[in-house]
């Protein structure tokens, strides 16, 4: 199975669910590991795109367009949220004066 | 040939979101994730959507990229993240990123259960023909057509969105720039 799907990865669903499900993890990884707020930003991005892979993987296994549009839709709203997102971003900085996570405990009392 | 740049595209992807992982400073990460979207770019080219694969270049490694670069250069962020995450943080992350990703590989590859499932054939129609208007198609008027058809609720939504989006955005920019 596993020497199956690397020999031909390019037709194959698996290897792109795969390679989504890798850079998932990768983006959890850095989420659960970095204390700066804007590279975690950067992370759930990559979260938020690796099931943009699964998506368009899906779309064309179905022979559907459907998920190939569902992504374009949510390119539209990753844009939308990091446009929001960063200026909270910028107002924690100027409120807390710092971007990392262990400035920012004021729901902790 | 296709083959070998799917091992070329997948190195560019995994590379590069390790690459924002482990990076010390913000600018480097940046950088790296810039390497991780041209390298799905190059995925989506091989799953023959080529729309997707150039609104993924501009949109999230030009204009996403450079709102990011943009607010790594008016905070001062390089001095702040310096200090790297504690013991335990580094072991509870990894091991916790290693699990789902030993899950996810057994699910999709290792599994005895997982059928290889192979991709049909993607025919290029220059029409949508009503009768199979949503089947799969690489041109990019088959996209439009089901955008402006099935979807069409989802694009005046979507619209609306950007724009909260944009009175948001000046609302938090104003109100906390007043109370300095």
């Amino acid at each position: 199975m596993f020497s199956q799907v690397l020999s031909h990865p390019a037709e194959s669903l698996n290897a792109y669910l795969l390679i989504a499900g890798l850079l998932f993890s990768v983006g959890l990884w850095g989420v659960l590991l970095r204390r700066s707020v804007l590279v975690l930003y950067m992370c759930l991005e990559l979260m938020l795109s690796a099931v943009n892979i699964a998506f368009v993987a899906f779309s064309r296994y179905n022979n559907a367009m459907d998920g190939v549009v569902f992504v374009f839709f949510t390119i539209t709203v990753a844009a939308a949220e990091i446009a929001v997102g960063l200026a909270i971003i910028v107002a924690l900085y100027r409120k807390v004066g710092s971007v990392s996570v262990s400035n920012i405990k004021q729901l902790q009392r | 040939m296709s083959d070998f740049l799917f091992y070329c595209f997948a190195a560019l992807i995994l590379l590069g979101a390790i690459g924002v992982v482990i990076s010390r400073s913000a600018v480097s990460a940046a950088m790296s994730m810039i390497v991780a979207f041209i390298g799905m770019s190059g995925l989506f080219l091989l799953l023959e959507t080529f729309l997707v694969a150039i609104l993924q270049v501009f949109v999230y490694a030009g204009a996403v990229m450079v709102l990011f670069l943009f607010v790594i250069m008016l905070l001062n962020v390089e001095d702040s993240s310096r200090k790297g995450p504690d013991f335990l943080t580094v072991v509870a992350s990894t091991f916790s990123a290693l699990v789902l990703g030993s899950i996810f590989t057994y699910l999709f590859v290792l599994s005895p259960e997982s059928a290889d499932l192979a991709l049909p054939f993607a025919h290029a129609e220059e029409l949508p023909s009503i009768a199979h208007a949503n089947d799969f198609c690489t041109s990019a008027k088959t996209f439009g057509f089901s955008l402006f058809t099935k979807y069409l609720l989802l694009v005046q939504v979507a619209g609306f969105l950007l724009l909260l989006s944009i009175v948001g955005v000046v609302y938090l920019s104003q109100s906390t720039g007043s109370q300095k």
